[in-house]
């Protein structure tokens, strides 16, 4: 079942156009893997999802995201109500460097007007044990976010996107800025929070999206070039294009 | 008095400090010529760098002596009781200098309370809302505010703050907050409350600059983490701009404090220049500043412009006080948040 369709996405910085007439739909608990040469319009694209492409100074966007049913590009729609929806985990770690590991992970919970301590340490505990970060800071939840690891920083952010349990969770090359090791570590989580949840990364490493990914889209030029089951992107594409990307021809 | 101090003197005079800084300093130059081998330029440029830095530290020094010298007799007349005595009377040479430490405390500190939300408004505003090309004209013209010379301040207070402060604003406040002791006695106009309020106008370009120039530092990943978590405009700059620059902005909070403190002749217009210590905030004060620049060119005995040059003394004792207190906190709250601040 399809929970978040596309109909002719287009986006635009300033003049430039970043995206292309975009038509795609995401299964709920499938994780979708969206690869392509650097400024694709990859990110750009995921960045339309949660309404956050919008924030950026003289962008814009047009055509239809429906999200479990509502199409989250009309007038009145608040963008804040869909953000808190559709989570996002960013290329570099960037938990909030004045809060604790604990507040980080609750942050969000704060924001929607969440203030009971029991259900606060409740959910911490349960996102970062879906994150499987709970063992690793159980007793440091008061120290800075910013003094765990680079991998550790990352889960946490996980965790604070998971704590306000939102249906889609979006990545934008989750991995870019991590070691091997907790790049491994990054990719079981995604495997197993896909129970969970509805994920969208998008990845530069295509051995990442091959591991991950039930259905890959393949992006180039703010087109969607070709988008399938993962195993046959890999193996036998139907573009020219993609083979000649999934081969190593060029980007 | 003549500046030029020999070096053995401010050694002897310094706190322990200044001591190990120069020991270092000797360590320093020892290592640099011995250790390492060096073109002669720039051993030449080594030693003129270091020469210019330590003339402002001589500087500094210089004046702390000139200013504790100057005002012995004052010391020695009164003794150190001069401090908390709260009479200052130039008719029977008996000066305490309460009061205008008072002034200048409460001046400052009401400046500092005026201007800190003005301008962590002007630097959000401009920095997290306003369009690129308003956000640089507000800047420009709040820049500008630090440009007008403090003497037009003055102007500006005696011919509109005042008869403003005096014809509606402190009445109002009298008949509805009265209650409160700090507004109570009669509309004067000029006053510690109007003194606070221009030294606030002064001020607020200090902190506000700095305070944008801290918040552009953040990253914006941080503005970008709030945002996804579903964070409105303002639980945004709540969330990653103000808890993460609450070091800078104190830093710039402090810094503008500084500016308050030694600032002389706006306060003096529009303090009214009675040194006594009154509830009311419209009552009519002096501060440390505003006594030395009024009453120096009439001073004439001895204790008296002894007593001012102690006053200069205290003030610069309190400002070099503050940013000391200042550093501490910043490096104490920097140490705490090991992030990017």
């Amino acid at each position: 079942m399809s929970i978040l369709k596309v109909n002719n996405l287009n986006a635009w910085f300033g003049e430039h156009r970043a995206l292309n007439n975009i038509k795609l739909s995401f299964d709920s608990n499938k994780v979708t893997a969206l690869i392509g040469p650097s400024g694709c319009g990859k990110s750009t694209f995921i960045r339309c999802l949660n309404r956050l492409h919008e924030e950026t100074p003289g962008a814009s966007a047009s055509g239809q995201v429906i999200l479990q049913g509502e199409n989250i590009y009309v007038a009145g729609v608040d963008p804040v109500r869909i953000r808190r929806k559709v989570g996002m985990v960013f290329q570099k770690p960037n938990p909030f460097p004045a809060l604790s590991v604990f507040d980080n992970v609750v942050a969000g919970l704060r924001l929607a007007g969440i203030g009971r301590k029991s259900i606060l340490r409740d959910v911490a505990e349960k996102s970062l044990k879906l994150a499987a970060l709970w063992d690793e800071v159980k007793d440091k939840l008061n120290q800075p976010g910013t003094s765990l690891s680079g991998g550790q920083q990352q889960r946490l952010c996980i965790a604070r996107a998971l704590a306000v349990e939102p249906p889609v969770l979006l990545m934008d090359e989750p991995t870019s800025a991590l070691d091997p090791i907790s790049t491994a570590k990054i990719e079981e989580l995604v495997l197993s929070l896909k129970k969970e949840i509805t994920i969208i990364i998008v990845t530069h490493n295509m051995q990442q999206a091959a591991r991950v990914s039930d259905k890959t889209a393949f992006f180039l030029l703010g087109e969607l070039i070709e988008f399938g089951d993962t195993s046959q992107i890999f193996t036998v594409p139907k573009e020219k294009k993609t083979e000649e990307y999934i081969t190593g021809k060029f980007g | 008095m003549s500046p030029s101090v020999p070096i053995g003197d401010v050694r002897s005079l310094s706190s322990g400090t200044l001591i190990n800084s120069t020991k270092k300093a000797t360590k320093l130059i020892r290592n640099f010529t011995l250790k390492r081998d060096v073109h002669l330029a720039d051993k030449i440029f080594f030693l003129g760098l270091l020469f210019t830095s330590f003339l402002t530290v001589i500087l500094l020094a210089s004046i702390g002596l000139f200013l504790y010298l100057a005002s012995e007799k004052a010391i020695a007349a009164s003794g150190w009781q001069i401090i908390f005595r709260s009479l200052w009377d130039p008719v029977r040479d008996v000066y305490g200098v309460l009061p205008v430490l008072y002034g200048t405390l409460v001046s400052s500190l009401l400046g500092v309370i005026f201007a800190v939300p003005l301008s962590l408004g002007i630097a959000l505003f401009t920095n997290e809302l306003a369009p690129k090309k308003l956000a640089t004209i507000v800047g420009f013209l709040v820049e500008l505010l630090a440009a007008i010379p403090s003497v037009v301040y003055g102007l500006w207070g005696i011919f509109v703050l005042v008869p403003l402060l005096r014809g509606s604003i402190q009445p109002f406040l009298i008949e509805n907050l009265g209650f409160l002791p700090i507004f109570t006695g009669p509309a004067y106009g000029v006053g510690m409350f109007t003194s606070g309020l221009i030294l606030a106008l002064m001020i607020t370009p200090t902190i506000s600059s700095i305070s944008r120039e801290v918040f552009r530092a953040i990253p914006h990943s941080q503005r970008e983490a709030a945002l996804a978590l579903g964070a409105t405009r303002w639980e945004m700059m709540r969330l990653s701009v103000l808890k993460s620059a609450k070091a800078g902005v104190f830093g710039a909070i402090i810094l503008g404090l500084g500016r308050a403190l030694g600032e002389t002749m706006a306060v003096t217009m529009v303090i009214g220049n009675r040194a006594e210590i009154v509830a009311s905030l419209f009552a009519p004060a002096q501060t440390m500043a505003s006594v030395i620049a009024n009453e120096y060119t009439e001073a004439t005995s001895e204790i008296h412009l002894s007593t001012l040059a102690f006053v200069g003394l205290l003030l610069f004792m309190v400002t070099f006080l503050v940013n000391s207190i200042a550093h501490l906190i910043i490096s104490k709250i920097t140490k705490k948040h090991t992030g990017t601040f």
